[in-house]
C-alpha cells in the first residue's frame, strides 16, 4: 500500500488516538509540575495618629486576572510528586530515621497514602494473577471432560462473571458479604461470631477484594486455556500412556507446557489489568480499608475540590507502574515480530 | 477424548464433576440471589433475623401483601427516572460502536495492508495506548474541556470512549484482516479499482464476522465503563453505571437500597442477552491471541 493511500485511511483513527490518548498524556504531565496560582496579596497600611496597622487582604482582581491570563498555573518542578500526598520523601525519610525496626518503618509507610495504595495495588495484583491462573486451569481442564452439549451451557455461565459491569459486579458481592447479607450471615455462622462484620475488618476487606478479583477475570483465563486445549498434541498424549504415564503425569509433563505459552499471555494482560483495579473498591465501599492508584486519582479529581494537579501527579506515577509491567509484553512483541521478519 | 482407554476412574470423574458444579454455583448463585431479592423489601434482602426470609420473603408478604413485589423497581425507574440513564447509555454505546468500528476498519485494513516498518510502531504504540488506565487520561481531559466549555455532554464522553477504543479494535480487526487473503483485493485493484474501491466493494462484504465480534467488545467497553462516563458527564446526563454509583450516596441515607438492587439487575440484563446470543463471538474474540497482547 503507497504510503499517500496509508495515511488517508489511518487517518480517522490516528487523529483519534492523537487528540485524546496521547495529548493527555502531554497534558497530564504539564499539570502535574504545575499548580494553581497563589492569590496575589496586598499589604495595606492604616495610620491613625497613635499607631500604625497593616493589614494583608486578597487583591481579589489581581488574582483572578492572573489565572485568566495564565490558566495552567505556575509552575512548581516536582514538588507535587514530593509532597505528602505522593512520594512523601521528607516523611519517609523522617520514619527512616526514627522507627526503630523495619516492621514499624512499614506500618509508619502505610500512613501515607501512595504508600498505602501502592500497597494494596501490588498486593492485589500478584496474589490475584497467579489464583486466576490456576482457577481458569481447573475450569479448562474440568470442562473439557465434558460433553459437548453441556459444555454450551458451563462456558455461558462461566462467561457471567468477566461481562458484568465491574462496578455491578462488586455491587452484588458486597450486598451478598454485608453482615445482614446472605453470606455475611453464613460466615458469621461458621465462626459463630455473630458481630463479624466484613466491612469493618482491613483483612477480611482485601480477602473480599481478591476473591472478587478471581472471581471476575478467572473466566478470561478459562476461556483462552479451554481453546488451547481443543489444540492438544494428541500423539505425545498417546506415546505418554504407551509409556504408562499417570494421569497427573500426562497433565504435568504435556498438558501444561503446550498451555505455557497461553499462560504467560493471560499473565501478562492481568498484571495490567489488575494493576489498575478500582471499581470493586468503589463498588465495596472499601476505601477506608484498601486504597489503590487509580482510586486515590479518582478521589482527587471528585468532589468539590477539583485537585487536578494532585490527580495528575498520581497519574504519571500509575502510568511509570503500567510501564514498568508493561515492558516484558513490549519484549515479546518485539521478538514476534523479529521472527516475522 | 473418546477412545475408551482414556476413561477416568470413577473418582476422578465425581471430582470433576463436583468442581463443575462448584464453579457453577459460584459464578452464576450471586446473580440468581440478586435477581430474586430484587422482588423483595430491604428487610427481606439484608436480613439480619433470618436468611430464609430472602428466599420465602416473610416481610415482604407483610408490607404488600406478596411475596415479590415490584417495589425497588417502581422506585428506581419512575421515582428516580433510572430510564433516564438507559437511554444515555444506549446512545452512547450506539454511537461509540459504530464511530469506533467505521474508523477502526479502515486504520486495521491500512494497517494488515501496508508492509512498511512504520504499521509495526503504529501497532506498538496502539499496545501503550491500551495499556494506559483511562483514568489517568481523565485526569489530562477535565481541565482543556471545562476551558472549552464541553465538559458534561454526551458526545464529548462518546468521542472520548471511542478513542480510548481504538487500541483494542486495531489489533483486533487488523489480526482479523490478515487472515483475509490479500490475494483479494490485489486482483480487484488488477482490474483498475482504487485501494478504497477494493476496500470498499472486495474487502467490506466478507468482513461482517470480524466486525461483529470486534464490535461486541467496544459495546462492552463503552457499557463497563465507569472512570470515564463517572467524570465527564454531569448529572443530568448520566449513563447507568455512573447512577448506579450515585444512587448509592444518595439511597442509603434513605434506606432505599433496593432502588440501587433493582437498578443493578436492570443494567445487568442486557448483558445477560447479549451473552446468550454471542457466545460463540465473544469466546472467538477473547481467543483471538493476538487482541489482547
Amino acid at each position: 500500500m503507497k504510503h499517500r493511500t496509508f495515511f488517508w485511511f489511518f487517518l480517522p483513527t490516528g487523529l483519534a488516538m492523537l487528540l485524546f490518548i496521547a495529548a493527555p498524556i502531554v497534558s497530564v504531565v504539564i499539570q502535574s509540575v504545575t499548580a494553581q496560582h497563589e492569590p496575589v496579596l496586598i499589604t495595606v497600611e492604616t495610620c491613625t495618629p497613635f499607631s500604625c496597622t497593616e493589614e494583608t487582604t486578597i487583591d481579589q482582581e489581581a488574582t483572578r486576572e492572573l489565572r485568566e491570563a495564565r490558566p495552567l498555573g505556575r509552575f512548581v518542578g516536582l514538588d507535587i510528586y514530593l509532597d505528602r500526598g505522593h512520594l512523601a520523601v521528607a516523611e519517609v525519610a523522617e520514619a527512616w530515621r526514627t522507627s526503630d525496626s523495619i516492621g514499624a518503618f512499614f506500618s509508619e509507610l502505610g500512613d501515607l497514602p501512595f504508600y498505602r495504595a501502592i500497597g494494596f495495588t501490588l498486593t492485589y495484583t500478584f496474589t490475584v494473577t497467579p489464583l486466576l491462573i490456576i482457577l481458569g486451569m481447573a475450569i479448562a481442564l474440568a470442562v473439557n471432560t465434558l460433553t459437548q452439549k453441556l459444555k454450551g451451557v458451563v462456558i455461558f455461565f462461566s462467561l457471567l462473571p468477566m461481562i458484568v459491569t465491574p462496578l455491578v459486579g462488586s455491587l452484588i458481592m458486597f450486598w451478598m458479604i454485608d453482615n445482614r447479607g446472605v453470606l455475611g450471615n453464613f460466615l458469621s455462622w461458621l465462626v459463630n461470631d455473630p458481630d463479624l462484620s466484613v466491612k469493618a475488618s482491613t483483612p477480611l476487606m482485601w480477602i473480599a477484594l481478591i476473591v472478587y478479583g478471581v472471581w471476575h477475570s478467572a473466566p478470561f483465563a478459562f476461556v483462552v486455556f479451554y481453546a488451547g486445549l481443543q489444540t492438544l498434541p494428541e500423539d505425545q498424549i498417546e506415546a505418554s500412556q504407551i509409556d504408562g504415564a499417570t494421569r497427573w503425569q500426562q497433565v504435568r509433563y504435556i498438558v501444561v507446557p503446550h498451555l505455557m505459552p497461553l499462560v504467560t499471555f493471560v499473565a501478562l494482560i492481568q498484571l495490567m489489568d489488575n494493576f489498575r483495579v478500582f471499581e470493586p473498591i468503589v463498588g465495596f465501599n472499601a476505601s477506608a480499608h484498601a486504597t489503590s492508584l487509580s482510586w486515590i486519582i479518582f478521589n482527587d479529581m471528585g468532589g468539590e475540590t477539583r485537585q487536578l494537579s494532585a490527580a495528575a501527579a498520581t497519574s504519571v506515577l500509575t502510568i511509570l507502574g503500567v510501564a514498568i509491567l508493561l515492558s516484558p509484553v513490549l519484549v515479546r512483541t518485539w521478538r514476534d515480530f523479529k521472527g516475522k521478519m | 477424548m473418546a477412545s475408551s482407554a482414556l476413561r477416568a476412574p470413577l473418582s476422578l470423574r465425581v471430582l470433576t464433576k463436583g468442581f463443575i458444579i462448584f464453579w457453577l454455583i459460584l459464578a452464576a448463585f450471586p446473580f440468581i440471589w440478586t435477581l430474586w431479592g430484587s422482588f423483595k423489601v430491604e428487610l427481606d434482602f439484608f436480613s439480619i433475623a433470618d436468611w430464609t426470609n430472602a428466599l420465602t420473603g416473610a416481610n415482604t408478604e407483610r408490607t404488600h401483601g406478596s411475596p415479590f413485589t415490584g417495589a425497588g423497581y417502581e422506585g428506581a425507574w419512575v421515582q428516580e427516572e433510572f430510564w433516564r440513564s438507559v437511554i444515555n447509555t444506549f446512545i452512547v454505546c450506539f454511537f461509540v460502536v459504530c464511530t469506533s468500528l467505521t474508523i477502526g476498519t479502515l486504520g486495521g485494513y491500512a494497517l494488515s495492508r501496508s508492509g512498511y516498518r512504520y504499521t509495526f510502531w503504529l501497532l506498538i504504540t496502539a499496545l501503550i495506548f491500551r495499556a494506559m488506565p483511562p483514568i489517568t487520561l481523565v485526569s489530562g481531559y477535565l481541565l482543556p474541556f471545562f476551558e472549552w466549555n464541553v465538559w458534561g455532554i454526551l458526545p464529548t464522553t462518546i468521542i472520548v470512549l471511542v478513542a480510548i477504543n481504538q487500541p483494542f479494535t486495531l489489533w483486533m480487526l487488523h489480526s482479523f484482516f490478515q487472515n483475509i487473503p490479500k490475494e483479494l483485493d490485489e486482483s480487484a485493484k488488477v482490474d483498475g479499482c482504487t485501494q478504497f474501491q477494493a476496500f470498499r466493494l472486495v474487502i467490506v462484504p466478507v468482513m461482517w464476522p470480524g466486525v461483529i465480534t470486534t464490535g461486541l467488545f467496544s459495546f462492552l467497553l463503552a457499557y463497563n465503563d465507569f472512570a470515564v462516563t463517572s467524570m465527564l458527564l454531569s448529572e443530568s446526563n448520566r449513563t447507568m453505571v455512573p447512577e448506579i454509583a450515585a444512587f448509592l450516596g444518595t439511597t442509603q441515607t434513605e434506606g432505599n437500597v433496593m432502588f440501587a438492587v433493582a437498578a443493578v439487575v436492570s443494567a445487568t440484563a442486557p448483558l445477560f442477552v447479549l451473552v446468550m446470543f454471542f457466545q460463540r463471538q465473544i469466546v472467538s474474540g477473547l481467543t483471538a491471541g493476538a487482541v489482547k497482547g
